[in-house]
């Protein structure tokens, strides 16, 4: 790390990936800005995941270029691994050892020295508020524990850039409110934070800037405001009412070139504060991320 | 955590197989083998320990010697290769495939600073080390039987640390290319098992037919049970470097095609 610290925490040129006839990362461009959260939401199947792996050279990109905390991948992955934590969406931890065992372990694997291994240990516990824990073995915790011991797992050795692929995947609503304030500290004390999701409210939650991916590449990105303005305007319409009817509005919509989208049982008709005299009747709402993606990428998720 | 999680970056020498790398790797195995050593202590010494008594005993009440060795000499310092071959080549197929493809904690490790030739690397020298010991415990029970100690012993568990890791290197390249658990009963009935029985461990392979007796010339657990016997009985030749060769290049052959082969599937 001869070099001065360079200006964004990781950078993907052009990358590609294939597996055989599948390409799963379409000539993706993306920089992670220091000290930012940055979301990468897209639906199941968008390249995430596969993203993610390349970032820590699990998966290695068929072309393009990788930069991760100014280092070349895959040739100096190691060094950009020490420096980074990864966060897996897939719970790997030994169910058989305990929390401090696990994080031990980790600290060697990070290189952390010896004498300041048993504090590091210490430090992580107290993030993930596991101190009282420590000694419990992970068989025994709850799926909301695991979790956050997996997030400790991953700062042990105080990263300066943290991977999180699906963070609360699979997680009810309280543990996923507990998660996201553990995040929201991480981003206050300046690590810089990749985090996948295919939760919207996830992504508007946490992320300073959000990148929409789709088919392998990012089709939009912004802050959720900027996003939400450009694709889905400010207010939106929504029209609840029987089927046919629906159909008819849908139909109207079309004609007339407006973005809508169903929306549950309603119709919710985009840019509606553009639509004057002529918008429908129906229960107006501002536009939301919701709107913006669907309008984006066209598929409707959580 | 406060605004020094940016801290100083650490530059520790990251080139390949590294100590702290492979040390922090078989730290894991440590704790875990701490938890487990009861049952795989067990099921690793009383294996060899039944052929032991079964052979030593049964039918060294009708075989008193086999050339100048009495029988109990004869088997006791053959199934140290037996033990050896249990405790590295099971390990090195099922840890494997079990770590790798069900627990997923290669997947966890690999995230980390350590590549794939210093997380096998690990692996397999922890396995062998182990095994390098309990190819002692046959020897250990001989005493028992009217064997005699002798300082070449000291070697034993040398010679199956060797024997190990080319055992478990190959338990690690059969679960690198399986595609289910089941396929390990291939292997084990149709190479490791008649691995074991012709080896020299129960009766001579001058004993075989021409033909079984060159095949048995390239197994290494041959070898093994080989320069385990010259040590143990203090009657060292100039076939035994023959012998340290071939166990040598075994487990350096089959090192590098775990790695390399393992490398493949761990990494798209």
């Amino acid at each position: 790390m001869e070099e001065s610290a360079p200006a964004a925490a990781i950078e993907l040129r052009s990358v590609v990936k294939r597996f055989g006839e599948l390409t799963a990362v379409d000539h993706l461009d993306l920089i992670v800005p220091n000290g930012i959260c940055l979301g990468l939401l897209g639906p199941n199947g968008a390249g995430k995941s596969t993203t993610m792996r390349m970032l820590t050279a699990q998966a290695i990109a068929t072309d393009g270029s990788i930069t991760v905390l100014g280092f070349r991948l895959p040739e100096q992955s190691k060094a950009a691994r020490m420096a980074m934590g990864v966060v897996p969406q897939l719970d790997n931890l030994d169910v058989e050892l305990t929390c401090r065992q696990i994080l031990t372990v980790f600290a060697r694997l990070y290189r952390v020295p010896g004498p300041e291994r048993a504090a590091a240990v210490q430090r992580a516990l107290q993030i993930a508020n596991l101190t009282g824990r420590a000694d419990t073995i992970v068989r025994e915790l709850s799926g909301g524990m695991r979790r956050r011991l997996l997030v400790a797992r991953g700062l042990i050795h105080r990263p300066q850039l943290l991977l999180l692929d699906e963070p609360t995947v699979g997680l009810d609503p309280q543990v996923r409110q507990e998660l996201w304030t553990l995040i929201d500290g991480l981003r206050a004390d300046g690590v810089t934070v990749l985090m996948s999701t295919h939760y919207i409210e996830e992504a508007e939650r946490l992320a300073d800037t959000v990148a929409v991916m789709s088919a392998g590449r990012i089709i939009a990105q912004g802050t959720p405001a900027e996003l939400v303005l450009d694709h889905a305007g400010r207010e939106v319409v929504e029209v609840y009412g029987p089927p046919a009817q629906l159909a008819e509005l849908e139909a109207d919509a079309e004609r007339r070139g407006w973005r809508h989208r169903r929306s549950g049982p309603a119709v919710a008709v985009l840019r509606a504060e553009q639509l004057d005299g002529d918008a429908p009747e129906g229960v107006r709402r501002p536009a939301n991320l919701e709107d913006a993606f669907v309008a984006l990428t066209g598929q409707q998720i959580e | 955590m406060t605004a020094d999680a940016l801290g100083t970056p650490r530059s520790p020498r990251l080139g390949r197989l590294e100590p702290a790398a492979l040390a922090a790797v078989m730290s894991r195995d440590v704790v875990l083998f701490k938890r487990y050593w009861k049952a795989t202590t067990f099921s690793s010494i009383v294996q060899p320990v039944i052929y032991l008594l079964a052979f030593g005993l049964g039918f060294g009440n009708l075989i008193h010697s086999v050339g100048h060795l009495k029988y109990v000499q004869y088997v006791a310092t053959g199934v140290v290769a037996t033990a050896v071959l249990f405790s590295s080549a099971f390990p090195g197929m099922f840890n494997t495939f079990i770590r790798w493809q069900f627990q997923r904690t290669y997947d966890a490790l690999l995230a980390a600073p350590i590549d794939v030739e210093e997380l096998i690397t690990a692996e397999i020298l922890w396995v062998s080390i182990r095994a390098g010991v309990y190819g002692c415990a046959p020897l250990i029970v001989g005493f028992f039987w009217g064997l005699e100690p002798e300082p070449g012993m000291l070697l034993v568990p040398l010679i199956g640390f060797v024997t190990g890791f080319g055992f478990c290197s190959f338990g690690v390249l059969v679960a690198a290319v399986a595609k289910t658990i089941d396929n390990f009963n291939y292997v084990t009935s149709a190479v490791l098992t008649p691995m074991f029985l012709v080896a020299g461990t129960f009766f001579p392979i001058s004993a075989l037919p021409a033909g079984l007796r060159t095949i048995a010339l390239f197994n290494p657990l041959y070898h093994c049970v080989a320069l385990v016997r010259d040590a143990s009985l203090q009657q060292f030749s100039s076939g035994d470097i023959v012998h340290v060769a071939v166990l040598l290049a075994w487990a350096l052959l089959l090192w590098r095609l775990a790695v390399w082969r393992l490398e493949q599937r761990l990494i798209d």
